[in-house]
């Protein structure tokens, strides 16, 4: 591998894939966060928090996430100078994070909403009957079982986060995709070999993860 | 579970009392933050007429805005029918009973799905003009791209659809002599499509989403005319792109809404087809649906 030999180049490489691991780690622990939260208000009592989950989730769900990563860019810091961070690298890092945890906590939440509607209805009625209330029926009864119904889609969601973080890159971040288009424009004689090395990465490692999740799923299924 | 309303009792007094306190603090707690960022807009002058009006002339619209919206839909509309194709082959690939087929296919749709679009848009457009020493246009690395990743997408959904088809469907073909491409597109597909109905339709709108993607290629699509090139000329990036994004989200819901009428029409037409959960059956599907 003549391009991977040279240590800048496998520098550019490591480096580029250690921010989509960075990235995938902060927006998916800030997503999960968020996510759960307009779960919980989109099934709440209370007319104002549904309206709030389902605006957000209507609003970030439709919206292409270069568009909202262009926004927290040249929106939120460049015109509004709303900043991060005082290290220009991870400021664009940090506000990378912010686009991509606001879009996929849009997917976590709505994962788990179809998750908690896989739970039948006797259980929260029965939880109800033996005079649980709302957020103890939430939090004893039907969560732990929709939780497992949703593992399968939350590493989808999972997987589709680590794929969005390239899209960061589009905001100046080193990330993988445009270390991958500086070395392709240096050495246009091995573009093949580039592609392959960058995109077997991702597949090398997403397939498996995907694959983990599913036999996850199946292991901790609820069995009805 | 059949609404909500499921996971809580009809409110009585207590409740009704406590709901409105929630309400109350709640809803404050959203118009501040509302103000807040209203605040924060205002601060920067981001309300000035000057920043807005761009959007009430008919030159804008008619210069940046509607050729960005055409650009969108025709690398949209192109991907779809491309990406369908894909699906509905490689899921039959996928399916078949010669091995030098299906492995061919299974590799060919894990390792699409396994990429990031954006990678792909990149080794289209600046990799393979090394290898065929011309340029790609943009709209065809943008339409490759997103083909090659919502194909392998698509093809899962097929997939997952034609096998959730109760096997006396195929059976009772076989029985009356079909042969196995027949069986395949006369019973399966069908059945599997309809299923599917859900998946396919919010993969079509996570390509038409995608396409916002061409910005980086220079494709003149709707983020790339009417908000990149809207804010050089009037300096007004925040506006454009709340623009855009309304955009985004009013094609994106006529879409969904195609497919609940579509979803309901052929209930109507009383097609009894196995009601399949769409995330169940997509398995371990990476990335399906966003």
């Amino acid at each position: 591998m003549p391009v991977f030999s040279d240590p800048a180049n496998f520098d550019a490489y490591v480096s580029g894939f250690m921010w989509i691991l960075k990235m995938t780690g902060a927006s998916a622990a800030l997503a999960l966060v968020l996510g759960v939260l307009l779960a919980g208000m989109r099934v709440s009592p209370v007319p104002v928090l549904r309206w709030f989950g389902a605006a957000w989730v209507n609003i970030f769900r439709n919206t292409p996430l270069t568009l909202i990563i262009f926004f927290c860019y040249f929106g939120l810091y460049a015109t509004l100078t709303i900043s991060l961070s005082d290290d220009l690298i991870l400021n664009n890092f940090w506000l990378g994070v912010v686009g991509l945890s606001v879009y996929t906590a849009a997917f976590v939440c709505e994962a788990l909403r179809s998750g908690i509607n896989t739970v039948p209805p006797g259980q929260a009625e029965a939880a109800r009957a033996i005079g649980l209330t709302f957020s103890q029926t939430l939090r004893i009864v039907v969560l732990p079982q929709a939780g497992r119904a949703v593992i399968a889609p939350l590493g989808s969601v999972l997987i589709a986060l680590c794929k969005n973080s390239t899209i960061v890159g589009t905001i100046g971040l080193l990330e993988a995709s445009n270390i991958m288009k500086q070395l392709i424009n240096d050495n246009g004689d091995q573009v093949i070999l580039i592609f392959l090395v960058f995109a077997g990465t991702f597949a090398a490692v997403l397939i498996p993860v995907g694959y983990f999740f599913g036999w996850l799923a199946n292991r901790l299924a609820v069995k009805r | 579970m059949s609404g909500n309303t499921v996971l809580y009792d009809h409110p009585g007094p207590r409740a009704k009392v406590r709901n409105a306190i929630l309400t109350a603090v709640f809803g404050a707690l959203i118009l501040a933050l509302l103000y807040w960022i209203y605040r924060k807009f205002d601060e920067k002058g981001q309300f000035t007429k000057v920043l807005w009006e761009p959007f009430l002339q008919g030159d804008t619209w008619k210069n940046f805005i509607i050729p960005g919206i055409e650009g969108t839909l025709k690398a949209a509309a192109t991907a779809m029918v491309f990406a369908l194709a894909f699906g509905l082959i490689f899921s039959v690939g996928r399916l078949s009973e010669h091995r030098w087929i299906s492995i061919p296919a299974g590799v060919i749709v894990e390792f699409f799905r396994a990429v990031p679009l954006l990678l792909m848009i990149f080794f289209i457009s600046f990799g393979v003009p090394f290898l065929i020493h011309q340029p790609v246009p943009p709209f065809w690395s943008v339409v490759i791209g997103l083909t090659l990743y919502n194909g392998s997408v698509l093809a899962e959904a097929f997939r997952a659809g034609i096998r959730a088809v109760p096997s006396g469907q195929s059976e009772a073909a076989y029985a009356i002599g079909m042969r196995k491409s027949a069986v395949m597109q006369h019973i399966l597909v069908p059945q599997a499509a309809r299923a599917m109905l859900p998946v396919i339709i919010s993969q079509l709108v996570v390509l038409l989403k995608d396409t916002a993607l061409g910005y980086i290629v220079s494709y003149p699509e709707l983020l790339q005319l009417g908000v990149n090139v809207v804010a050089a000329n009037y300096f007004n990036v925040i506006q454009a792109a709340i623009v855009a994004a309304v955009l985004y989200i009013i094609v994106n819901f006529a879409l969904t809404g195609l497919a609940n009428y579509l979803d309901r029409r052929t209930q109507r037409r009383g097609i009894r087809t196995q009601k399949l959960d769409p995330g169940a059956a997509m398995g371990n599907a990476p990335g399906g649906g966003l």
